[in-house]
């Protein structure tokens, strides 16, 4: 009947006390102890905020996670998503068995073992050989299992020469695939992986990922979470989101990543204003409304690296005939400035003008980006400037092969011709 | 129907995380998994103590000795306290190898959750495991270190004819675990104390050292003039121990083996145990949010 579902979380809460523990804290276990101590309920377990970063709370207790509910079946494979501060970390930490829930519980079924960092317990004094062992123990091997793979693992992190050489010697490209070999070995019934892919080389990433698919095909369960979207789409059949600490949703992979984009990503795709007085600008000019708008209107408001989009201008101008032209500058929100463009100058009449700069699709990179806008006069002079007007987020494509990493570079300009024969 | 189910459906279960947990709650099965984990980080002990030294386990050997030839020299020669009828060498060589065990397995397990938060941070093994190899590392570096007593020990037994051993040396095995599971379970009350508020460490710290001045280690009770503090000595649960131990291997006047002050002692150490288990168990599973 429910002999398929092998995790089950009921009701599961996680609270978090906020600040220094000191004399301060003291007062409250008291309050609680003397509450308990009576068969009463824990007073502070009816207080606490949504774990929102961004605000300061107003309470000295957060919920990291509230009220969550989930089954997972034997053989699935479940990538959990949601912004930092979603929660994801604090349920991967309560299905590992590093901290307790403070209230709910979970049930499992089967052999578990997560990989919330890769060469948990590694010690620098001891060998290679010795670390395997000492690093498969903990994460629920027997000697003899790891006898059983030690060649494999010595092969797949390739380090054979410097088996009986203390780990403090490797360096940290060796160090981190012999930690990861150990992990890529495992063989529990149930797998929980942080986002342990962001190491190592493009290379050694796909050699990870090929090995979890591995791990996922041979029927097992997989939960994995990741801030990249590629991974989990290529890797999980259903995902989770999680915002604030609840789930929000859990389907099929493309479905909920999808709406997760829809709802996370931060777009500030239009701006208008009505009233003259609200419009930014001058006695010269004023701006009333600055907006995206993608080529193809079916795509919602989510723009990847391959979407064409338009941005407009509207914007009055009351000199009577002036030289003016439009000067963009785009920045990524990390500061980096990818390009600055203008539009030729034009005598421009008194009254309402529209300016469109178009940006074809593979230039961008998966970023997000603000614009500044600049009115120029006569060539030379600054009329007014307009910062962080709009703010945009490119999403990364659904990738071919097997590399999930981060694409660097502020643009990506697929287009160019580079060919290889 | 559906009450069936959920019964069939709780049964099934291999692991149940909430957030209550039993009082003797101690999976024996999940620890005897976890064996090969306790071993490594038994070894781990050992091994790592001596790399990159020339001397490597020969170290283990020097600590006791050099100790107890100054002790030798400070208590013996300065002092002139009292070591019964045996040499003194042999007498704080003996006590302060056992002593030593105590002192360290305490202290290190007192720390299990603060030092090892990284690990325990990262992922789930019994966290008893951590302890109890601190228990048996200690134990077998004690034994090395009793190979040069025993040398020592044979020589003024039957080349200086010095001292008059007797059939209590059976309980040797006896003795040694009872100083095991005594600083084990009061070094893991103590670091369940430990993991939100601090301030116990500090008395541990020199706690510690003050304890050894009123435990039989560097003098017999017997050899205290005034009768009137041997009650309160005696009181002490390591007492008898060590008083055992030196009346089986070194004879009559370096202590006394009482079976009674045993008894006492046993009942401290199972109470120990069990409260250290009870209380380590329940703050195991949720200390990482306040370490």
């Amino acid at each position: 009947m429910n002999n398929d579902v092998v995790i089950k979380a009921e009701n599961i809460s996680k609270q978090y006390r906020l600040g220094e523990i000191g004399t301060g804290m003291l007062s409250h276990d008291l309050k609680r102890w003397w509450a308990l101590a009576r068969g009463k309920e824990d007073p502070f377990l009816k207080v606490g905020v949504e774990n929102d970063r961004t605000r300061k709370a107003n309470s000295e207790y957060a919920w990291a996670l509230k009220d969550i509910n989930f089954e997972i079946k034997r053989g699935d494979t479940l990538g959990i998503i949601g912004k930092n501060g979603a929660g994801k970390s604090t349920l991967l930490k309560l299905l590992s068995r590093v901290t307790g829930p403070t209230t709910g519980q979970i049930k499992i079924k089967g052999r578990i073992a997560s990989l919330l960092e890769v060469g948990t317990g590694f010690n620098p004094e001891l060998s290679g050989r010795d670390n395997i062992y000492m690093n498969g123990t903990i994460l629920g091997m027997t000697k003899k299992e790891i006898g059983r793979k030690f060649d494999e693992i010595v092969d797949f992190s390739g380090i054979e020469m410097y088996i009986d050489t203390p780990v403090k010697r490797y360096s940290s490209g060796m160090y981190v695939r012999l930690a990861f070999g150990v992990a890529a070995h495992l063989e529990p019934e149930i797998l929980i992986v942080d986002e342990v892919l962001a190491v190592g080389d493009a290379e050694f990433q796909k050699k990870c990922l090929g090995k979890m698919g591995d791990v996922a095909s041979h029927g097992r369960t997989v939960i994995f979470v990741s801030h990249n979207m590629q991974a989990v789409q290529s890797l999980c059949k259903s995902a989770m989101y999680m915002k604030s600490g609840r789930v929000m949703e859990v389907g099929p992979t493309d479905v909920v990543i999808n709406n997760y984009l829809n709802r996370e990503v931060k777009n500030c795709l239009v701006r208008k204003w009505e009233e003259q007085d609200d419009m930014p600008g001058n006695d010269k000019v004023r701006l009333s409304s600055a907006e995206i708008v993608l080529h193809n209107p079916e795509a919602g408001n989510i723009i990847d690296v391959n979407t064409p989009f338009d941005i407009r201008f509207e914007f009055y101008s009351s000199a009577e005939m002036v030289n003016m032209n439009l000067s963009l500058v785009l920045n990524t929100t990390a500061g980096v400035c990818v390009f600055n463009v203008t539009t030729q100058p034009t005598m421009i009449a008194k009254g309402w003008h529209t300016s469109v700069l178009s940006i074809p699709g593979k230039l961008l990179n998966d970023d997000v980006y603000t614009i500044s806008l600049y009115f120029v006069k006569d060539t030379s002079a600054i009329e007014y400037v307009i910062h962080d007007l709009l703010t945009f987020e490119v999403i990364d494509e659904q990738r071919q092969g097997a590399w999930f990493g981060k694409w660097v570079g502020a643009v990506r300009p697929t287009t160019l011709p580079f060919s290889l024969k | 129907m559906v009450q069936h189910q959920t019964e069939h459906d709780n049964e099934n279960w291999d692991i149940k995380i909430s957030a209550d947990s039993g009082y003797l709650d101690i999976n024996l099965r999940e620890i005897w998994r976890y064996r090969d984990l306790l071993m490594m980080f038994v070894k781990k002990d050992i091994v790592t103590v001596y790399k990159q030294t020339i001397l490597g386990p020969i170290w283990f050997m020097l600590q006791p000795i050099l100790t107890a030839i100054i002790y030798a020299f400070i208590f013996g020669q300065v002092a002139r306290i009292s070591t019964g009828n045996a040499p003194q060498i042999l007498f704080y060589l003996g006590s302060f190898t056992i002593w030593n065990y105590f002192a360290e397995t305490f202290k290190v397990t007192s720390k299990t959750f603060s030092e090892n938060a990284t690990v325990f941070g990262k992922v789930y093994f019994p966290r008893i495991i951590l302890p109890l190899s601190k228990v048996i590392s200690g134990i077998i570096k004690l034994l090395i270190q009793f190979l040069l007593f025993f040398v020592i020990w044979a020589y003024y037994l039957w080349v200086k004819e010095a001292i008059t051993p007797n059939w209590h040396m059976v309980f040797f095995p006896v003795i040694l675990a009872l100083i095991a599971f005594m600083s084990l379970g009061f070094g893991i009350i103590i670091t369940s104390l430990t993991t939100k508020y601090r301030d116990l460490n500090f008395l541990v710290a020199f706690g510690i050292q003050l304890l050894q001045f009123v435990t039989p280690v560097i003098f017999p009770i017997s050899s205290i003039k005034n009768p009137s503090y041997h009650l309160w000595l005696w009181l002490n649960p390591l007492a008898s121990l060590f008083e055992a131990f030196k009346y089986a291997f070194l004879g009559q006047g370096t202590g006394v083996f009482n079976y009674y002050w045993l008894g006492y002692s046993v009942i401290w150490t199972i109470v120990a145990l069990v409260v250290g288990i009870v209380i380590f168990n329940r703050v195991e599973k949720k200390f990482i949010d306040t370490v």
